[in-house]
Order: C-alpha cells, then structure tokens, then sequence
C-alpha cells in the first residue's frame, strides 16, 4: 500500500498519527500504571501516584509469595488450562479429521450436532450443570472445571479444525492408502504434522479464555486449595484490601505471565483470538 | 473354486467395511460424548427444570409455567427484571457506539499501514488477552474516590470538580463500566474489521483514488459494504456478550448491581435467583431456571433475526 502513503506529511497523515497515538497510550498508561504501582510502598501510592517508584523493591511481591495462596491459584489456573487443551485439542482433532476426511453416512448430521453447540451459551445451564457435577463428585474440584472447559470448547475447536483439514490435498492420504498404510497411521504420521499451525490457533483460541475465566470457578470451586488464579483474586482482594500495593502486584504477577507469551507470539495470539470470527 | 474366493472377497470387503465404521466411531465419540453430556444435557434439562418447584437440590412437583409466571408477573420481580434489562439494552447500545464505533475508526487508519502499524496492533489488543477480574479489579483501583489515579489525573490538570466517586453514583456507575469494558474489548473488534478490510482486494481502493474517489467516498461505498460479515459477527457476538455481562458489574459493583441497581444485569439477577441472596431471598432454582430459558430465547431469537438482517446486506465480490 505504499501509494497510500504518498500523502504523508499533510495534516490528515498527522491528525491520524495524533489519534492512533493518543489511543495506544490509553490502552498501555494503564497497563504501565499498574506494574509501576507494584513496586510502591502504600504511602508512595497516596503521595505520588504518578512517579516512578523509588526503589524496584520486591517487597509486595514476596507477601505475594510468601503469605497467599496466590502461587497455588498459579499452579491450578496451569493444571487446568494445560490439561483442558490438551484434551480438546487431541478429542476435537479426531472428530474434525473424521468429519472433514471421510464421506459417510450421517456426516451433515454430526457436523450440524457440532455446529450448534457453538450458540448454547452453557452458563444459563449452570443449575443443572451444578446437580450434575454434584452427582458425579466434581463440585469443587479440578477435574470438574476442565470437563466443563473441553465440553463448551468443543465446538469452536471441531470448526476451526475442520477448515484447516478439508484445505489438505488428498494425495498423500491416497498414495499413503495405496503403500497399505493403515488409516491411524495416516492420520498420525502424515495429516497431524501438517495441521500442527492450526493446532497451535485453536490452542491459543481456546486457552485465553480459559485461563482467564472465573465464572464457572465461582461456582464449582469453594474451597482455597483448588481456586483458579482469576477467581483467587477476588478472595486476595478481600484480604488485602487496604494494602495497595500488595494488590498491584497481584494484579501484575496474574497479568505478566500471559502478556509476556503475547508480546513475543503477538502474530499467532491475533490470529488465534480472532479465528473464530474471521471467516 | 471361484466361488470360495467370491467369498473371501466379500469377506474382506464386509470386514473393512466394519472396520472402517469402527474407525469412525473411535474418532467421533470421544468429542460427541462430551459435548452431550457436558454441554446437552445440562441445557436441555434447564428447560425440564423450570417447570418444576424446586426445594434446595430436590426437585419437588411439577408446576407447569408457574415459574414463568413468577419470574415475568410477580410485582417484585418484575421490578427487577425490567430493570436489569433495560441496563441490558444500555450496555449494548452503548457498547456499539463507543466500542465498536471506536474499533471501526482504528481498523479504517490501520488499514493504510501507518507507521508503528505492528505496535499499534499490538498495543491495541494488549488489555483482550487480560482477564476480567485483572480489568475490573484494576479500574477500581483507578476509580477510587481519594487516591484513584483517575481523580488525582483531574485534580492535577485542574479539573478537580469533575472528580467523583464515579462508581459510586447511580449517574455515573454504569457509564464508568462500559468505558472500562470497552476499553478492555476494543482490539477484537479493531482486529476483526482490520483483517476484514485486507480481504478487500487493493486494486480496486487504488482505483477508486485514482479516479478522484475522496477517502470518505472509499471507505463509505467500498469498503463498508465489503466488510459487512465481519460487522454481522461483531454486532452478534457485542450483542450475546451485552446480554450476557456479568463479570465486570460483579467485580466492580458487586452481585446486587451497586450503586441502587444502577449497574444490576440480567446475568447478577439470574444468579441472585438461582443461588440466593439478600434481595432475592433463598436459592431457587425452578425460577432461576426459568429465568435462564427467557434469556435464552430472547438471545436466540434476537441474534437469529440479527444474523438473517445482516447477512442480507453482505455483498458478494464475483
């Protein structure tokens, strides 16, 4: 587009420049403002809010450590969007593989059954969903959070796979036929390598909103060994309420390990966040 | 003779047959199971549920609509309901102006690949991939009457009369977490409507400059029309998150919609019912789950008619 930039220099070029400018430091002041805060001592955030702080002390967040449950929250936060993609990255593969490689009867019918799973909003089910659980003895516990996870992740997963599979030429698969390979084998050895991108899209598609999540914990988890570090916070605030510093840098440590995977895979977090609205 | 070897054949044939099938099913199960059992069957059994009179976890009798009746009827919670859905409708509308209006402005100049157009993007969606709860929890901070950095930003460029307790007033309260929702969310919408200009093909913007089109005229006439799926998806997904909000009114305002239930939403008022609170007494969760399938087909019914409307102003490039 570089006749588009011919103009640059006039006072549209600048106007625009000025506006995109002036946006970006409102979405990053923020951001800034609240690492900043966590290196402050209370009195420093009453005094001089907008300062750099005066020494990088680590103070606040070795309460974090030493006194939270915070860093359990991490590990189960971990445990649970780890495994929760795992499965449905491995579950929805095969199903989209199925749908998109093989003609059969019946195939409409499930892709549909997968289809319309993407616009049943699960929260409005949570009372039967929490009988349910409660049933099967997942009512605070992690296993219950990530059969949730898999199940309303689905989905999305099975139609962003599908795309990706049916763009795949179909000459490998038939000359792998041909050499007698066996059809695990095809799948495994000559058609997953080649979707590995998409996986990696779906992956992150999915595992934002997971980690992030902190409605379901809300409530299936109650008690604090098992909360996930989004719906531990809301029990970190109650507790530090008036030690301001200590809560930016809660707020700082949940925030920098999923920005710092952003920051360097920016290309990949875009196109894996959008995936599901770009046709 | 050939009539053995007809019969392996077939054999053969009806055993890769089953094979096959075998094969199929291995692959499909695993996903459909736990989409049924998870996803189905809870939905499904919300509207079985509603029409029951619940005691705690016990499902007592069959009351046929009565919980309908006492979710959209009853004095009290009438009230409450078209309250929250009136905020409901504020949020969306709002939402759509300020969030999506904003994210079409940027989307239209990222399109021209200023520089910084990488850092632009990027700082753009930097707060979506945060949590709500980091958001929320944030802003509040930021929006403390004494020493939020929002009130001491006004004081300290002399307009101190502006600083309030902005999520403490009624007037102000639901205002303040719309911005701060739209502030959260504006990079998807910017991403989407962005990636979705790229799709159009150059030649045909160059060619409308070269013919004197204004850069008004092109975004209007050209690229506007041709980006309309993009805008379908964003107005029905700004849509069922409108009427979905939860998150962000529970941490900043809390469950009861704080100020005055200035910020209360269909999302806290289905909640309060099913699980109890102060002003919604006891856990119930035969209304509470009526109340769950009003939303729903409101939001179904809602975004179908959407979809149908918008998809029938997208124009086709041939």
């Amino acid at each position: 587009m570089s006749t588009m930039n011919k103009k640059s220099g006039d006072l549209g070029t600048w106007l625009m420049h000025i506006f995109l400018g002036v946006n970006a430091v409102i979405m990053l002041y923020p951001i800034i403002m609240m690492a900043l805060s966590s290196f402050k001592t209370n009195k420093e955030i009453f005094s001089s809010p907008f300062s750099l702080p005066q020494s990088f002390s680590l103070d606040n967040f070795a309460v974090i450590w030493n006194e939270t449950n915070v860093p359990r929250y991490f590990i189960n936060s971990t445990i649970v969007t780890g495994l929760s993609v795992l499965v449905l990255l491995v579950v929805g593969t095969m199903a989209a593989y199925a749908l998109s490689r093989y003609k059969f009867k019946g195939n409409i019918m499930i892709s549909l059954f997968f289809l319309s799973g993407l616009m049943l909003p699960l929260r409005l089910a949570i009372i039967p969903l929490f009988i349910q659980l409660k049933t099967l003895g997942l009512v605070d516990n992690l296993l219950g959070l990530i059969c949730i996870y898999t199940a309303m992740s689905l989905p999305a997963t099975v139609f962003i796979m599908t795309g990706f599979l049916r763009s795949l030429p179909s000459e490998l698969e038939d000359s792998a036929r041909m050499d007698g390979a066996s059809e695990f084998r095809i799948m495994v050895e000559i058609m997953v390598p080649l979707i590995t991108p998409a996986m990696v899209i779906a992956g992150i598609y999915n595992a934002v909103p997971i980690w992030n999540d902190f409605f379901f914990p809300l409530i299936f988890i109650q008690s604090p060994e098992w909360k996930t570090l989004a719906q531990g916070l809301t029990a970190f605030f109650g507790e530090y309420s008036i030690n301001y510093g200590v809560l930016y840098a809660g707020l700082t440590l949940a925030a920098l390990p999923i920005m710092l995977v952003f920051i360097v895979q920016s290309r990949r977090f875009i196109a894996g966040m959008t995936a599901g609205a770009i046709k | 003779m050939a009539q053995a070897i007809d019969t392996t054949y077939e054999n053969a044939v009806a055993r890769r047959r089953n094979l096959r099938k075998l094969w199929l099913a291995f692959l499909l199960f695993p996903a459909m199971a736990i989409l049924l059992t998870f996803v189905f069957l809870p939905m499904a059994s919300a509207v079985w549920y509603s029409v029951y009179d619940w005691d705690g976890l016990v499902r007592g009798e069959f009351v046929g609509l009565a919980n309908f009746q006492e979710v959209l009827f009853d004095a009290r919670n009438n009230k409450f309901l078209i309250n929250a859905f009136f905020n409901n409708v504020k949020v969306f509308i709002a939402l759509m102006i300020v969030q999506n209006g904003l994210a079409l402005t940027l989307a239209l100049l990222l399109a021209r690949e200023p520089k910084g157009y990488r850092f632009y993007q990027i700082a753009f969606f930097l707060p979506v991939i945060l949590s709500t709860v980091i958001i929320g929890f944030q802003w509040k901070l930021f929006l403390n009457p004494i020493f939020g950095l929002v009130n001491t930003l006004l004081r300290n460029v002399g307009l101190g009369d502006w600083a309030m307790p902005w999520l403490g007033l009624p007037e102000t309260a639901l205002g303040s977490m719309i911005l701060v929702n739209a502030w959260h969310w504006v990079g998807f919408p910017t991403l989407v409507f962005l990636a979705a200009i790229h799709r159009i093909p150059k030649d045909l913007i160059e060619a409308a400059r070269l013919d004197g089109a204004s850069e008004w005229m092109i975004a209007r006439d050209i690229i506007w029309p041709l980006m309309a799926p993009a805008v379908t998806i964003i107005v029905v997904l700004t849509f069922i998150g409108s009427f979905n909000w939860f998150e962000i009114p529970y941490i900043m305002g809390g469950l009861e919609g704080a100020p005055a239930y200035s910020t209360d939403m269909l999302g806290l008022l289905f909640y309060r019912t099913a699980f109890g609170s102060v002003s919604a007494g006891n856990s119930d969760f035969g209304t509470g789950s009526a109340l769950a399938v009003l939303i729903f087909i409101f939001i179904f019914t809602f975004s179908t008619i959407a979809t149908r409307y918008l998809t029938s102003r997208e124009v086709e490039l041939s």
